[in-house]
């Protein structure tokens, strides 16, 4: 039985149901289904080109061409455009951090909190949370380091004060001593109850870092649940579908 | 000194350019969208005030208290409505419908004015000046002429890189997906450009009509000094685009003195040179 079938429905901030995407006559994502209580953390795992980052489109408005229901909150956000998505509390941290290059470090940030939507983060919180950034605020985001860039992008996100926080390969590209530093990060991030569902490429530290997990496999869910019910052998056939 | 006047009176005619262009560098800086219809739309403007001056007696600098606002609605009622649908990976389809916009205008234009010449009067400031050297007359409407553009570019400039508005302007102009995912609705932000170019073409139509005659027909002529200074200048650049109208007044100038016929070539010549040698033009927009 899996584990969310014990939790009542008004206690996940995220229902997915059936969902099918496309890009353009391509077909990627193939009647997923999984569910996310509030607060907690979820791995998304899966081999390149196994749909993790389409479904995070899909979940934030990007991929217009979907079926299948998405409820946040309660309310079903599946045919809503990105920017309705995220005034509803879903932020998406991109990946390759997708930073505005015109604009300053603090200029960037700020944008990110453009719905203003209550909540505990704020400029200073940012700069408290990452203090490299308020010593960098003026210079352009995209002038940074690959790491210091995805702090930019982190705050951006967290800037809209979300329910739920959708992390795009915070690792990739990134010095293996700055993911280190990023993850010691995470539980500062997700520690106000927020949500998140975390993409990554580094699946050990990926399961390490979560509650549970969802390994994807060519659009489909291969397998899901708690890391430690799981071998790594039983964990591998699902990523590489031995 | 006959050439010292000749570059200060092309400077001062460069200001005029600059206003043609600024809109046509915003809109192609922020939704990069190259509106052929643009010097219609000056037009356009110049005789909606040519209505108004005639229905309500106001001078025609001071109808643009109603222009401006007018042209804005205009304009943002034009991007919401016709333009954001154009909008997409295939640069075709705006610039064919911009494109059909200005032979609806000309034609409509035509229908309504006829092919007569028009002219916003403004009594002494036409023909007033003063001397600035010996040689060298500085009327006061070119002069107004040139601090306006300053003002406006100035006024834009600050609007892009001092307020939330611009901010979202520049956003959406490096990254138009990402920007959605700030909140930020793209359709509404093209449409506050718009509305905005608009304002800044009604400036244009104004002055355009009290410095010249004007006729439904003259429209496509001052899309090509805007877009020569846009390029001249660098694509973006706002402070640019006004270096490049001010270059380009300068070259017309300075050919007008060496052959009356050879007024505009020269400054196609200087475009020409320009798009060679330095195909983003002299102060192209710095990215991070």
């Amino acid at each position: 039985m899996s584990i969310w079938e014990k939790t009542s429905l008004s206690d996940f901030i995220l229902t997915v149901d059936s969902l099918e995407a496309w890009y353009g006559d391509a077909k990627v994502l193939h009647g997923l289904s999984f569910a996310l209580k509030k607060g907690e953390v979820l791995a998304l795992i899966g081999a390149n080109g196994a749909g993790k980052s389409t479904l995070l489109k899909s979940i934030a408005g990007q991929l217009p061409k979907k079926v299948g229901s998405i409820m946040f909150n309660g309310n079903r956000i599946d045919s809503l455009v990105a920017n309705d998505i995220v005034a509803k509390g879903v932020a998406l941290v991109p990946e390759g951090r997708r930073l505005f290059a015109s604009l300053s470090v603090e200029e960037n940030l700020i944008l990110g909190g453009q719905v203003k939507r209550p909540g505990p983060w704020n400029l200073a919180e940012i700069y408290n949370l990452f203090p490299i950034l308020g010593e960098k605020r003026n210079v352009p985001g995209t002038s940074l380091s690959g790491g210091q860039q995805q702090m930019v992008a982190i705050g951006r996100g967290l800037m809209s004060n979300p329910d739920l926080i959708l992390l795009d390969e915070l690792s990739l590209g990134l010095a293996p001593i700055v993911i280190k530093d990023i993850y010691a990060l995470l539980p500062k991030i997700v520690g106000n109850g927020l949500s998140a569902i975390l993409v990554e490429q580094d699946v050990n530290r990926a399961l390490a870092s979560t509650d549970h997990f969802l390994c994807m496999q060519e659009g489909r869910i291969s397998l899901s649940g708690v890391p430690m019910d799981y071998t790594k052998d039983q964990i591998s056939a699902a990523y590489f579908g031995m | 000194m006959l050439w010292v006047n000749i570059i200060i009176q092309g400077i001062l005619v460069g200001g005029l350019y600059a206003l043609f262009a600024a809109g046509l560098s915003l809109i192609f800086g922020v939704m990069r969208l190259v509106n052929i219809a643009h010097g219609d739309l000056i037009v356009a403007i110049a005789y909606l005030a040519f209505v108004i001056v005639k229905a309500t007696g106001l001078h025609p600098l001071a109808s643009l208290i109603l222009v401006v606002p007018i042209a804005m609605a205009f304009g943002y009622a034009l991007q919401r409505g016709i333009l954001n649908r154009t909008l997409g990976k295939d640069i075709l389809p705006p610039l064919l419908v911009t494109f059909g916009l200005s032979v609806i205008i000309q034609n409509g234009l035509l229908q309504i004015f006829t092919a007569d010449n028009r002219k916003l009067q403004t009594g002494a400031l036409e023909t007033g000046s003063f001397p600035l050297l010996p040689g060298v007359d500085i009327g006061y409407l070119p002069l107004l002429q040139f601090i306006v553009a300053i003002a406006v570019i100035a006024g834009l400039q600050y609007l892009f890189y001092k307020t939330a508005m611009g901010r979202a302007f520049r956003a959406t102009s490096d990254d138009a997906e990402t920007a959605q995912l700030m909140g930020l609705d793209n359709r509404k932000v093209y449409a506050w450009a718009m509305a905005l170019c608009l304002g800044v073409v009604a400036i244009a139509g104004v002055f355009l009509g009290v410095r010249t005659s004007f006729d439904p027909a003259v429209g496509p002529g001052r899309l090509i000094f805007g877009f020569e200074s846009v390029i001249i200048g660098g694509l973006g650049n706002l402070w640019g685009t006004l270096v490049g109208g001010v270059i380009l007044g300068v070259a017309q100038g300075i050919g007008a003195q060496i052959n009356p016929g050879a007024q505009e070539l020269a400054g196609h010549l200087i475009f020409l040179l320009v798009l060679a040698f330095r195909p983003t033009g002299l102060f192209p927009r710095m990215q991070g």
